[in-house]
């Protein structure tokens, strides 16, 4: 029997880096994996129970293999914006947004999330290219910006319908905020950078807070009833059904932000007057339609088609799957990838190989399952 | 009926000539909720070593390799409508299919339960 997956993102990675709460999520049953350089919790109790759970009450997700890095100096936003495609000047103290690091052809280098704190803006980006970024930030921003990353902060993301309820009793003032807003907050002395936002399409937050503190921090939150610790396996099949894409699967540098379906993450100021890396491609592929696009599809059957399938219209291969695995909450498989824009309306018929067999899909609208964010202004 | 394990968690209970092969509790703990199972034809001959089926679970697929050669003779219907079995009773009811032998001294290589149980307290 040999596992053709959970294979690390770097093969030439060095000893995987321990994450601040390593002995937690081991004392807790997980089963550690070398991921973007760290021995990551794939599972704990089992991929489905997890992600059942987390859609029904809250999942604890350790996630701080991201890079948290803070960027300050005069103008900060006006001189981010040379290098993503957003309106980062008109972000509000409080305020995020999911943005793009892009390179100089328009092709995705990262995705991430700026958040203005004020004083400062903090990113949060991918950990399998955190250096990498670091590396381009520091390149492309003028000197007098400070490029600060957080390693002595952890990451914890809580997740799930009853995530609010339960923050609420550590941290009472989180009801304040709304889906992409953030703030400072205090949990017995602790300073918490806690945002209401998330990856698995749920209502939640994400929690920034000092490596000394993560694991009582964690257990605190473990402490309900409502909270169960939730691996990257059931991380990944959650954001697969929310239809988000995942940097080095979904994204990469040649593909850029409307191929990849997330032309949202590109503000109207921005597409008048470009000054973005690769606006000539971008801002022609908006007015033009993008040659290929990043669609979902429902699989027929109950064979789970994965990345790196082929697909098919007819005998012709027209593209590839780069994500696809059996969906708990849709209860079947479905997968995403990348079909030329004749083939990405909702309702194509196609197929995908796997292992010589066709597999019937169908292009469908994502997500898979509906967002409940709690935005502004929503009835609660 | 004799119980034969492999180092790649799979377990082959023989009966004269024929095999009934699985994968161990250990395997099924390992790769998690089963959703699919690829199965062999009936009548394919399998190689010692060869592909003999494939074991999906939620994110992952898993080949399982013919631990001897043969014909396969049968196949799991249970397993189609719920794959599950494999998790829930990997050593029973959940088991693959039935070969049978075309070279018995094959099984010569293979461990027993003990030599099975001491393997996987090595791993």
């Amino acid at each position: 029997m040999s596992n053709t997956d959970y294979q690390d993102d770097e093969p030439d990675a060095l000893e995987p880096e321990l994450l601040p709460l390593d002995g937690w999520h081991r004392a807790k049953g997980a089963r550690m994996v070398p991921f973007a350089g760290y021995l990551m919790p794939i599972q704990y109790e089992g991929i489905m129970a997890e992600h059942l759970w987390t859609r029904a009450n809250a999942g604890l997700f350790d996630v701080s293999h991201m890079g948290q890095v803070q960027l300050s100096g005069p103008e900060v936003a006006e001189k981010l914006e040379a290098l993503v495609p957003g309106d980062i000047s008109a972000l509000k103290q409080g305020r995020m947004r999911y943005s793009l690091l892009l390179s100089e052809d328009g092709g995705i280098l990262d995705d991430l999330m700026i958040t203005n704190m004020g004083d400062h803006l903090y990113i949060v980006v991918n950990g399998a290219v955190k250096y990498d970024d670091l590396g381009t930030l520091r390149e492309e921003l003028p000197d007098e910006i400070t490029i600060n990353l957080l390693d002595e902060q952890a990451l914890l993301a809580l997740q799930g319908p009853k995530a609010a309820y339960v923050l609420a009793r550590l941290v009472p003032d989180i009801t304040a905020l709304t889906f992409m807003q953030a703030g400072q907050f205090d949990w017995n002395g602790v300073p918490l950078s806690i945002s209401r936002s998330g990856y698995t399409g749920e209502d939640g937050f994400e929690i920034s807070v000092p490596n000394d503190h993560v694991a009582a921090l964690a257990d605190a939150l473990c402490a309900h009833d409502e909270v169960k610790p939730v691996g990257l396996g059931a991380r990944d099949s959650l954001r697969l059904e929310a239809g988000l894409p995942l940097y080095g699967h979904d994204l990469d540098d040649q593909i850029d932000p409307v191929q990849a379906g997330l032309a949202f993450a590109i503000s109207k100021r921005r597409r008048v007057e470009g000054g973005f890396p690769g606006a000539v491609r971008i801002l022609r592929n908006l007015t033009d339609g993008a040659p290929s696009q990043r669609v979902g599809f429902l699989v027929e059957g109950r064979q789970p088609v994965r990345e790196g399938a082929a697909i098919f219209a007819g005998e012709t291969e027209i593209g590839v799957m780069t994500s696809g695995g059996f969906a708990p909450s849709v209860d079947a498989p479905i997968a995403m990838g990348y079909v030329p824009i004749g083939f990405a309306a909702p309702g194509t018929s196609l197929s995908a190989d796997v292992r010589g067999k066709r597999i019937p899909v169908t292009v469908t609208a994502m997500p898979f399952i509906p967002h409940t964010y709690v935005r502004q202004g929503a009835v609660k | 009926m004799t119980l034969y394990f492999t180092d790649e968690h799979e377990w082959i209970a023989v009966d004269g000539m024929t095999a009934t092969v699985g994968i161990t509790d250990y395997a099924q703990e390992q790769l998690g909720d089963i959703v699919f199972v690829e199965l062999p034809a009936i009548g394919v001959k399998l190689t010692k070593g060869g592909d003999a089926a494939v074991v999906e679970s939620v994110k992952a697929a898993s080949d399982v390799y013919a631990p001897v050669s043969g014909s396969v003779t049968e196949v799991n219907p249970d397993l189609e409508g719920e794959p599950g079995l494999i998790n829930s009773a990997p050593e029973a009811s959940g088991w693959l299919f039935r070969l049978t032998l075309s070279d018995p001294s094959e099984l010569d290589g293979l461990m027993d339960q003990a030599a099975y149980v001491d393997f996987l307290k090595s791993l």
